[in-house]
């Protein structure tokens, strides 16, 4: 395919498009379509056949368009015009709406600030575009940026228009991408061989963001390893997706397929002499195969367990060769980026956290979701004005963040804009982008407990601190739960907490104490009304009961 | 010498060294007397790194390293021995003690076992962690070995050794975290194994009284590691 005939495609489709008076967009994330919205959109399917509109109206799934907790979501021409909770009996009143006043009672209010304080550059095409349909990628202006990548610039230059940007990993531990390239595209590799690796091992409880992306846009992610395989001299590419996400596996299968057959992936993209194939391997559910060395050893079909770095994958990854591993939604960032330029991108977010960075709301809030926003949002905009708040007129009490690795931020930092440096300066860590909402109900014992558990069942077992430090933190942590926990415990616990975090080998252990150490820095009474009574206090409970 | 390996100085403990890329700081501080205790390192087998008995820590970082998989790098300043390292070190010696049932004055290898030798070296005279008193099976299916997982530290110097120096990959790990456990074949009883060439070199690596002879009694099972040394000179790997 040349530079013409993927400008022809996209014109084909837009005019296409043109050809509709109306277009209603059914969303087909994995949210929505739990709350039915396969049967809606086959009822409109039938309604418009039956009214004989298929001239007319286009019915088509797209991505997510963000608000889960009111799905099924249906948009009627672009997304300003949007229905909530559709089911399959309301298609027909719809229908007849579409060249009178909505539907009332079904009006999903687009003017609210969860949609309009939001800024969409990773997911801007989520919502918008079928995500089972090349065509409909490219019209909106796809693969231009791999085109421009490959024909008007060289790698370097690729590599400086993503230093220029400022983007961080969103992976969680901001690496600065442009550096992370620089450094693949620079190493020797023995056989002349480099991968490129995304990781879609989403796997933080609460955490949906990068599902939400491959579900929605799957070849804004291929086309950015494109673009990075382009700039670090890699020619095959794997996409590590959890087997969790059937339908994320199953839309980046069809996009693949697609894109092969269009040349924009393969032998020769573009008609250029750049070779670049992806092929996806199934993460079998262990959370440590997020971390990038455990990944690579699971995509060498070894056991999913890290290794010490350095070396890096950088420089020795997959099969020793230099490999570039990069989150999804790092990825879904380079487009935007090589479209508009580095210093566009460095135009949003803060001095050193640049750019949007997509959040999964969830918990006690209103709005749970998918947003995206400018880094330096302030958590009360994000929990207050774009999530509605805590529902039931409760009491807000902490967010959590970054996961079972992040810690609870309470409510004196609000106010604090959300980037990399503030939320480890409180103890957390941007993580992936999960935000679970607590309040007054919850108790802070409990979630440290939670989060201690999930880390220790998902702890390889390599490393003794890991290993064995989580089990014993756990066990501490149910004595608390228990009330039969002792000074001396909390004592040790914090000990603990500083040994595993100091000294285990990956991510995984480093960061496993993080919800204990936030809950206790910031509610450690709890934790003291968690001791056991007092034991001379335990003979008059007695006398009472007697 | 691998081709790219280069010469470089460091320093460890305040004193400056000279070394190779390709050599680790383990490496380096043995050949110079300098003790870095360490579990699951074995000269012979491949680094693991996992027991983080050797982290070390290093200038201009605040992360730990452990020193049997970490390389030399010109000026790098190395601190093999601090109060906190100490402490970090006999902790893990104490998560190992409280993992499983570690009962010295009943075990066969009493006295031979590096997991008792490193507590003393360190000073530990007592476990502040609660014993966690697991259930653990074991296996003397075998006609000349034991299997014992109450002793076991998972530092797989088993799996290693089967895999790199007999090349029978009978040993493996099954389950994951504190339910991690060696595994033979896939998990079959050791006597029913069609892999195991009764080599013994498992046996000879295990640091504990995990792998033991039969008929031996307690504080009886010598281990003899020495032969890896040895296969490796006339194989002529360095490694």
């Amino acid at each position: 395919m040349t530079a013409a005939e993927l400008e022809n495609v996209a014109e084909i489709e837009n005019a296409a498009q043109a050809s509709y008076r109306h277009q209603i967009r059914v969303c087909a994330a994995a949210a929505c379509l739990s709350q039915g919205s396969d049967k809606v959109k086959d009822n409109f399917d039938k309604e418009v056949e039956r009214r004989g509109l298929n001239r007319d109206c286009q019915v088509k799934c797209v991505g997510c368009m963000g608000l889960c907790a009111e799905g099924p979501l249906v948009a009627i021409d672009g997304l300003e015009k949007m229905y909530q909770n559709v089911t399959a009996n309301d298609v027909s009143e719809i229908v007849s709406s579409l060249e009178t006043k909505p539907v009332e009672r079904l009006v999903c209010s687009t003017d609210a600030p969860f949609f309009k304080r939001q800024t969409r550059v990773a997911s801007e095409y989520c919502g918008l575009i079928d995500p089972e349909r090349i065509e409909e990628y490219i019209a909106a202006g796809g693969y231009q940026p791999l085109q421009k990548a490959l024909t008007e610039m060289d790698p370097q230059e690729v590599i400086d228009e993503m230093t220029k940007s400022g983007l961080r990993g969103r992976g969680g531990a901001g690496f600065p991408t442009g550096l992370k390239w620089g450094t693949v595209a620079k190493a020797r590799s023995g056989d002349g061989r480099k991968f490129v690796i995304c990781n879609g091992d989403e796997g933080d409880p609460g955490a949906f963001m990068d599902r939400s992306v491959l579900e929605s846009d799957p070849h804004r992610v291929l086309e950015g390893m494109a673009i990075a395989a382009y700039a670090t001299g890699a020619s095959l590419g794997y996409l590590y997706v959890r087997a969790e996400y059937p339908l994320a596996v199953k839309r980046l299968k069809i996009a693949i397929r697609q894109a092969e057959k269009m040349g924009v992936l393969g032998s020769g993209i573009l008609s250029t002499p750049f070779d670049f194939k992806v092929d996806i391997r199934l993460g079998a559910g262990a959370f440590v195969c997020g971390e990038e060395t455990a990944l690579i050893a699971s995509i060498e079909g070894r056991r999913g367990q890290p290794r010490p770095r350095p070396p890096y994958p950088a420089e020795e990854g997959l099969w020793g060769c230099p490999t570039l591993i990069n989150n999804v939604e790092t990825f879904a960032n380079v487009v935007p980026i090589i479209r508009n330029g580095g210093a566009w991108y460095a135009g949003i977010g803060t001095e050193k956290s640049k750019g949007t960075k997509v959040f999964a709301l969830a918990g006690a809030v209103k709005n749970t979701g998918l947003i995206e926003v400018p880094m330096g949002t302030t958590l009360r905009e994000i929990i207050f004005d774009i999530g509605g708040g805590i529902p039931g007129g409760k009491k807000f009490k902490a967010v959590q963040t970054g996961g079972p690795s992040g810690g609870c931020i309470p409510e004196q930092f609000l106010d604090m804009p959300v980037d990399y440096e503030s939320l480890g300066k409180v103890g957390s860590i941007m993580g992936s982008g999960g935000m679970i909402i607590m309040d007054e109900t919850s108790s802070m014992v409990d979630v440290a407990r939670f989060f201690m558990e999930f880390c220790q069942s998902e702890s390889c077992g390599k490393c003794v601190p890991c290993r064995v430090g989580t089990a014993q933190m756990l066990d501490l942590l149910q004595r608390f739960i228990d009330h039969t926990a002792t000074g001396r415990d909390l004592a040790l616990l914090e000990e603990l907490c500083d040994m595993v975090r100091n000294t285990s080998l990956c991510g995984l252990g480093m960061t496993a104490p993080n919800p204990v150490m936030s809950t206790l820095r910031y509610f450690r009474h709890e934790y003291l009304e968690h001791l056991q009574p007092d034991r001379d206090a335990a003979p008059a409970a007695a006398e009472v009961t007697a | 010498m691998t081709p790219t390996a280069q010469v470089v100085t460091l320093t460890i403990d305040s004193k400056q060294y000279s070394a190779r890329t390709d050599e680790t700081i383990l490496e380096i501080a043995r050949q110079n007397n300098i003790f870095i205790p360490t579990l699951c390192f074995l000269e012979g087998l491949s680094g693991w790194g996992a027991c983080r008995m050797c982290i070390v820590e290093m200038k201009g970082s605040t992360k730990l390293f452990p020193a049997c998989t970490t390389r030399a790098a010109q000026d790098q300043v190395i601190t093999t021995d601090s109060p906190r390292l100490r402490q970090y070190r006999q902790t893990i010696i104490e998560m190992l003690f409280s993992e499983r049932n570690h009962i010295c004055s009943v075990c066969v290898s009493n006295g031979h076992c590096e997991l008792q030798s490193m507590a003393q070296k360190l000073g530990i005279t007592h476990i502040d962690l609660p014993y966690r008193f697991p259930k653990m099976e074991f296996d003397s299916s075998h006609d000349l070995f034991r299997l014992d997982h109450n002793r076991c530290i998972v530092c797989t110097r088993c799996v290693r050794v089967c895999d790199e120096i007999e090349g029978a990959h009978t040993w493996d790990i099954s389950g994951r975290g504190i339910n991690s456990r060696v595994i033979i074949d896939l998990n079959e009883s050791w006597g029913n194994s069609e892999t195991c060439t009764t080599c013994g070199k498992c046996v000879r690596v295990c640091p504990t009284g995990a792998l033991t002879r039969k008929g031996t009694g307690v504080a009886e099972m010598e281990k003899d590691q020495d032969f890896l040394s040895y296969l490796r000179m006339m194989r002529g790997v360095k490694s």
